[in-house]
């Protein structure tokens, strides 16, 4: 039992008496105990985004929401899929556009599609608004983190809520929310937020015409600084249209204007 | 007939078509006091009548036994098995909350509702359950406006524009009807004292001598539900006895058993602490006859 004095482990590569042991080829399903300790079986898990979307901007105005987002999805820094559009209607109501890994994207998308279906069932004129879905999204994200298994998303969600009031707001992988007049993902946030903040008057909100060009004018400079966007891009409008309806669309694509004429001033063109 | 082998079970249909064990859980409402729901375009109202046994302390801090808030936007007033009842009211609230904190909104009424008949349909299909014996009011408002539903034993959710039941509430259906037209413009002390004056309306003409306790709750835009002070009630019960004219033949032309006195309902149906006696029941369903 005891050689030269030393206490022999009782068996190698297996449990360790008193701790938590993953059994080889379980996938880990999420059970707080499994992610504290270190992971001595075979199952791996990817957390990394692979297809991403790059930046989603929001801005809010006086009748309604805009969301645009370029039409390229990115494998690394591929500029894989370059006609995707990032930007969904969801009903009369709700415009969003997603960010992050784009598989993920698609999968909420389909898990938002069988709560509009269910919706529609129910057959009485009740369609869900942008503070519910945004609410929703929030709590189902903040589980996913907190079972260390996240869809890796960052979404912008908008459109007309009660009383034909603009909402906007972002909902990150963590499930950190927030509503503003302008929200952003990706590099929109360091890039056009200090932009659009800058050109906001201080005693009413933007119309429509200033929230089209600002998105025109953001667009444009994530596309010459942003590596990892392309010049093209869809813009998602929910705008309030009468007491009764919105007009909810999305709409595009649409170009950046790419000035390059300053090349010819660089040195070694 | 062939009645007594088809009544106990209520996954056994009678030759006749019926399942007989709903409808003697409809009976069961029928035990419970008179409670009405009526609405206008801004509010939705319940009344209910409470029979208080002098012994018991019937309304402390505003709870009372009839009606009960689900939510800031819903409320709910019952007749039949109180404690049927009172799971219901849970399950209620536990909907409304769990969908508070999903969509940081108000459940929608309606919906509300129709899932509460969706899951009340198990206990009239499944061998080793049974019907809830309450029948049940809901007042609402949302983006839609105002409610009334009337949820009954036999899962059946009916959207109403007001709606009375319970014991002889065939009088107050009636006054309900002959009035109804009017409800959409009231305003809230019209509203109220229309509802006090249905339940006048189904005593028939053995009005009490002493004042009935009434119980009012209210709820509409801009307005969180609320069941109303006993000082409320009693303001608005000699207000409706004020404006309403004094009760004539007409009024309860439908109101069966007429020349019973008005007896206390079974106590056992409001506490629930008993199951009812069935041995009384006839053999049709619903001929008015109501205890």
């Amino acid at each position: 039992m005891f050689n030269n004095g030393i206490v022999q482990p009782l068996w190698y590569n297996g449990p360790s008496p008193g701790q938590f042991y993953n059994f080889p080829g379980y996938a880990n399903n999420g059970n707080m105990k499994q992610c504290h300790e270190t992971n001595n079986s075979d199952s791996t898990r990817s957390t990394a985004m692979i297809t991403t979307g790059s930046s989603v901007l929001g801005i809010k105005f006086d009748q309604g929401v805009l969301i645009a987002a370029d039409t390229l999805v990115s494998y690394g820094s591929l500029s894989r899929f370059q006609n995707i559009d990032r930007i969904f209607k969801i009903n009369d109501n709700i415009i969003m556009g997603g960010g992050g890994d784009f598989a993920d994207i698609q999968s909420i998308m389909r898990s938002i599609d069988q709560k509009m279906i269910e919706d529609q069932c129910y057959a009485d004129n009740i369609a869900m608004r942008p503070k519910a879905l945004a609410t929703w999204m929030t709590r189902v994200l903040y589980n996913r983190r907190s079972r260390m298994n996240p869809l890796f998303i960052d979404v912008v969600i908008g459109g007309i809520d009660e009383n034909n009031e603009p909402y906007l707001a972002n909902v990150d992988l963590r499930g950190r929310a927030f509503s503003d007049y302008v929200v952003s993902t990706g590099f929109a946030r360091h890039l056009a937020l200090p932009l659009v903040r800058e050109k906001k008057p201080a005693d009413r909100d933007f119309t429509l015409e200033e929230a089209s060009e600002l998105i025109r004018q953001c667009m444009e400079v994530l596309y010459y600084r942003d590596t990892k966007n392309s010049s093209q891009y869809t813009v998602g409008v929910c705008k309030v249209k009468d007491s009764t309806s919105n007009q909810c669309d999305v709409e595009g694509p649409f170009q950046v204007d790419e000035k390059w004429s300053f090349a010819k001033m660089v040195k070694g063109y | 007939m062939f009645r007594s082998a088809y009544e106990n079970d209520v996954t056994v249909f009678s030759p006749q078509g019926r399942l007989h064990q709903v409808e003697y859980a409809m009976e069961a409402v029928k035990l419970g006091t008179v409670t009405v729901g009526l609405k206008s375009e801004e509010y939705a109202v319940l009344i209910a009548l409470n029979r208080p046994d002098p012994l018991m302390v019937d309304s402390e801090n505003g709870q009372q036994r009839k009606i009960m808030a689900i939510d800031s936007h819903i409320g709910i007033s019952t007749a039949g098995l109180m404690a049927d009842a009172r799971r219901i009211t849970k399950h209620l609230r536990s909907d409304c909350l769990s969908y508070n904190t999903a969509y940081q909104s108000s459940y929608p009424v309606a919906r509300l509702f129709q899932n509460l008949g969706i899951k009340l349909q198990s206990g009239t299909q499944t061998y080793d359950r049974r019907p809830y014996g309450v029948g049940i009011l809901g007042a609402g408002y949302d983006d839609q406006g105002t409610h009334i539903f009337q949820v009954m034993p036999s899962a059946n959710v009916l959207n109403c524009k007001a709606m009375a039941i319970g014991a002889r509430s065939q009088g107050a259906r009636s006054y309900l009807e002959r009035h109804l037209k009017s409800f959409a413009d009231c305003t809230k002390d019209q509203l109220i004292c229309h509802g006090i004056q249905a339940i006048r309306a189904s005593m028939g003409s053995e009005e009490p001598a002493t004042d009935l306790h009434i119980n009012v709750a209210i709820v509409g835009k801009n307005t969180p539900f609320r069941a109303l002070s006993d000082a409320e009630n009693q303001q608005y019960y000699v207000m409706a006895k004020a404006s309403g004219a004094p009760l004539t033949a007409t009024d309860n032309i439908e109101a069966t058993d007429s020349t019973d006195p008005p007896e206390p309902s079974s106590p056992n149906a409001e506490e629930g602490t008993e199951g009812i006696d069935n041995n009384d029941l006839p053999d049709t369903p619903s001929d008015g006859a109501n205890r």
